[in-house]
């Protein structure tokens, strides 16, 4: 009797396991089918607003057919700002452009963003979600790491991919991905001539992060640069993610060497706790970020002052006056400020309309035709971007357009 | 139980396994999996495998570790160092795969080992305490870790990789700090996992019902009755430890095969992630290796198959997981499943009367 009964155990407990591999098709085409819903009703919503006629229609009618961009980034967990900045931007330029009548001859586009926790594992599973639903161009992973599975996995399939925010040399290795933002080498050394060429300090500190690529990158570029800029480093000092809340150690040795500035190539979240913990310390030199100190200013009970003279590397400020248009639109469908990372995603869209419409692929293209038309287009085209003008690419998949530094005054991001 | 009992029992858990390929395969040449299921099958085993190996130390031998992951990490890296050393050296990418499984769970199997002598004479809570720390220790350590590999042979260093001071033209960096290992060439199948499995099975099985594996449970279930008969407790506690080590790096091997980017990040391998394998193990039932396979399977694709529910999936994964603990291991619960199950037997013996 037990013998039967382990035995039928085992048959409805393998037939469980394989019941998940079934459902998993039907949950995804449910997925698939109610965030289609979702974007058409964003579609129409916006359509109403803008009160033209082009986009009533659903994107699925259109004469042109209809391109699916899937987008990857954490939507949850502690990178959660900056996958959704970017999928709030993607979902408002794709609104854009099929409002405008979509790209080229009405080509609709159509959008479905998953979650990867910012993890590599699962950043995979979002992709090979997004396959099961047909995309046909990616725009992700928005952080490094997972960037860099995905990639791989791209490059097998041949699919476009476009990462606004994949900031290590890695993610772009293989030839069909792109990237709107700089590379993390380009960025430190970028800093270091900023702050050369401007004669900002001769004597240098510098706060980083061990246990991200992201930092450590950024600063060992900014050493090597440092030597050619006659900078002096006088301190340099690591943390990990564990320990990220007490920075009083790294600042005492900083303004003991007489550093009168600080480079700070880290997150916000750590740079707001350096601000104020420098603050209570009585120490106040230059603070010198890059891309992610963007977001300091919207950080919950985080004393904005203590942010004033502070310096960072941006592309993108949502208070200059190029980027007006967009700012008031993301602050209208999604009440918040965008960051860096939306505008980059913002760019990349319009990057793959003028890749599209330079290269004349059409949605009924194999993935593999239509990866291989846009590796051409994008070095071809050249776009005026929020993050950028006259922005283009090389076959690397790099982009080339002016670093900007922008000091905050008053509680604003100022350019320099 | 019997040695016939044991026998069907240990058929129906790599039966279960064989069916779960087996079906697998047909689903895959029908076109019936989504490439989601396809992407997924890899670290199902990768998961079913740190289950089973945690089980042996928490079910079998009776003591509570947090540092399965860092096992784990020592395994992914060492195996992962030794495929993109070897690129040149030896062409086959099955063979190079192949030879850092063995790796790994050999320097898995020694951290094990080096750990287990002094961490072994604690007890219950402390001993959780140390394995905890050990795992965030080799988490570290892999992070501010830098080897580069030029003509003049290998360079170490703790702090960057310009202090590698490798030749500019021929220098390679292989271990990068917290950049980790990238490119890493992705040999890992679904097939390559199952048979894993069913070697940790095998190993993992074969060892509870062999003499050894007597002996460690009698440790588990009175130490002083164990040692007054003269077993070897150290001995016998080592030696489950550094098993349940060395498989754990086999599946680091694994993972970091299945994956081009590998990161000692605390997301990766962090404390987290050892109480995730605990989970699966304590879900499953201690010392049951069948219910860790089941539970650490369920549990890892749940998250991805509820993608459709976007951001309650979360909340719902929360839910499963609640009720599946309360559904094994609460006495009502328990009291009402044997219920059923006796009506059902009952209802079973009238038909045959």
């Amino acid at each position: 009797m037990k013998k039967a009964l382990a035995l039928g155990m085992a048959v409805v407990m393998a037939a469980s396991l394989t019941a998940c591999g079934g459902s998993g098709s039907t949950t995804t085409t449910t997925a698939a089918s109610s965030e289609t819903t979702a974007a058409a009703a964003d579609t129409t919503a916006a359509a109403a607003e803008d009160t033209t006629a082009a986009a009533e229609e659903a994107p699925a009618e259109s004469a042109g057919g209809t391109l699916k961009i899937g987008v990857i980034g954490p939507l949850t967990g502690p990178a959660a700002a900056y996958g959704q900045g970017v999928r709030n931007a993607v979902e408002l330029a794709v609104n854009e452009v099929n409002a405008a009548g979509g790209i080229g001859d009405g080509i609709m586009i159509e959008m479905n963003a998953q979650d990867d926790e910012h993890d590599a594992q699962k950043s995979v599973n979002a992709y090979n979600t997004l396959k099961d639903w047909g995309v046909q161009m990616i725009i992700g992973s928005v952080t490094s790491a997972p960037c860099i599975a995905v990639a791989a996995e791209t490059e097998v399939d041949n699919m476009f991919q476009i990462t606004p925010s994949g900031s290590a040399v890695e993610c772009v290795a293989p030839d069909n991905v792109f990237r709107v933002c700089f590379a993390d080498p380009d960025q430190g050394a970028a800093a270091a001539q900023y702050i050369g060429e401007h004669q900002l300090a001769t004597d240098v500190a510098i706060i980083y992060d061990s246990s991200t690529e992201y930092s450590t990158g950024i600063r060992e570029a900014f050493v090597e640069e440092a030597a050619n800029q006659g900078l002096n480093i006088v301190a340099d000092e690591a943390f990990t993610a564990d320990n990220a809340t007490d920075f009083s150690v790294q600042l005492t040795k900083a303004k003991d060497a007489g550093a009168t500035l600080v480079f700070c190539p880290f997150y916000y979240q750590e740079a707001s706790i350096v601000l104020s913990q420098a603050d209570s310390m009585g120490y106040d030199p230059i603070f010198f970020g890059v891309d992610g100190m963007d977001g300091i200013l919207t950080v919950e009970n985080f004393d904005t002052s203590l942010a004033e003279g502070v310096m960072l590397l941006t592309p993108f400020s949502a208070t200059e006056e190029s980027s007006k248009a967009f700012t008031d639109a993301y602050v209208a469908a999604y009440g918040e400020t965008p960051n860096q990372f939306a505008a980059d995603a913002y760019d990349a869209v319009y990057a793959i309309k003028a890749a599209v419409e330079k290269s004349g692929v059409t949605p009924d293209m194999s993935v593999s035709d239509i990866c291989e038309a846009m590796k051409t287009a994008m070095t071809e085209i050249t776009i005026d971007g929020l993050t950028g003008a006259g922005m283009t690419w090389n076959a690397a998949g790099e982009p080339n357009k002016a670093p900007k530094a922008a000091m905050i005054v008053d509680g604003v991001y100022v350019m320099q | 139980m019997t040695k016939n009992k044991v026998r069907i029992q240990n058929a129906v858990t790599y039966g279960m396994v064989v069916l779960f390929w087996v079906v697998i395969q047909i689903m895959d040449r029908t076109g019936h999996l989504t490439s989601l299921f396809k992407g997924l099958l890899v670290p199902l085993c990768m998961y079913a495998i740190l289950a089973v190996s945690l089980n042996l130390t928490v079910g079998i031998l009776g003591e509570l570790s947090l540092g399965h992951a860092g096992f784990m990490c020592l395994g992914a890296f060492s195996g992962a160092f030794l495929t993109n050393c070897l690129e040149t050296a030896v062409p086959s990418m099955g063979l190079r795969f192949f030879m850092a499984l063995i790796l790994g769970a050999v320097v898995a199997g020694i951290f094990g080992l080096l750990i287990g002598i002094p961490v072994l004479r604690l007890k219950g809570d402390y001993l959780a305490i140390v394995t905890l720390a050990f795992g965030e220790i080799i988490k570290n350590l892999i992070n501010v870790l830098y080897v580069g590999r030029d003509v003049n042979g290998f360079h170490f260093s703790m702090k960057d990789t310009t202090s590698l001071g490798m030749d500019k033209e021929t220098g390679v960096v292989l271990i990068k700090g917290a950049q980790g290992i990238t490119g890493t060439p992705r040999a890992a199948t679904f097939t390559i996992g199952i048979l894993l499995l069913l070697l940790t099975l095998f190993i993992v099985l074969n060892l509870i019902h062999s003499r050894a594996g007597r002996a460690i449970m009698s440790i588990r279930d009175n130490r002083i009755a164990a040692e007054s008969i003269g077993i070897n407790i150290t001995k016998y506690k080592l030696m489950a430890f550094s098993i349940s080590a060395a498989l754990a790096g086999m599946a680091g091997v694994l993972y970091a095969h299945s994956l081009s980017t590998l990161q000692a990040s605390s997301n990766n391998f962090g404390y987290n992630k050892s109480i995730l394998i605990l989970v699966f193990v304590v879900l499953g039932g201690l010392g049951n290796m069948r219910g860790s396979i089941i539970a650490a399977m369920l549990l890892t694709a749940l998250p991805e198959l509820l993608r459709g529910l976007n951001d309650y999936r979360m909340l719902i994964y929360a839910v499963v997981l609640i009720v599946m603990t309360i559904f094994n291991s609460s006495p009502k619960a328990i009291e009402i499943r044997s219920m059923v199950l006796s009506r059902i037997r009952g209802g079973a013996k009238k038909e045959v009367a």
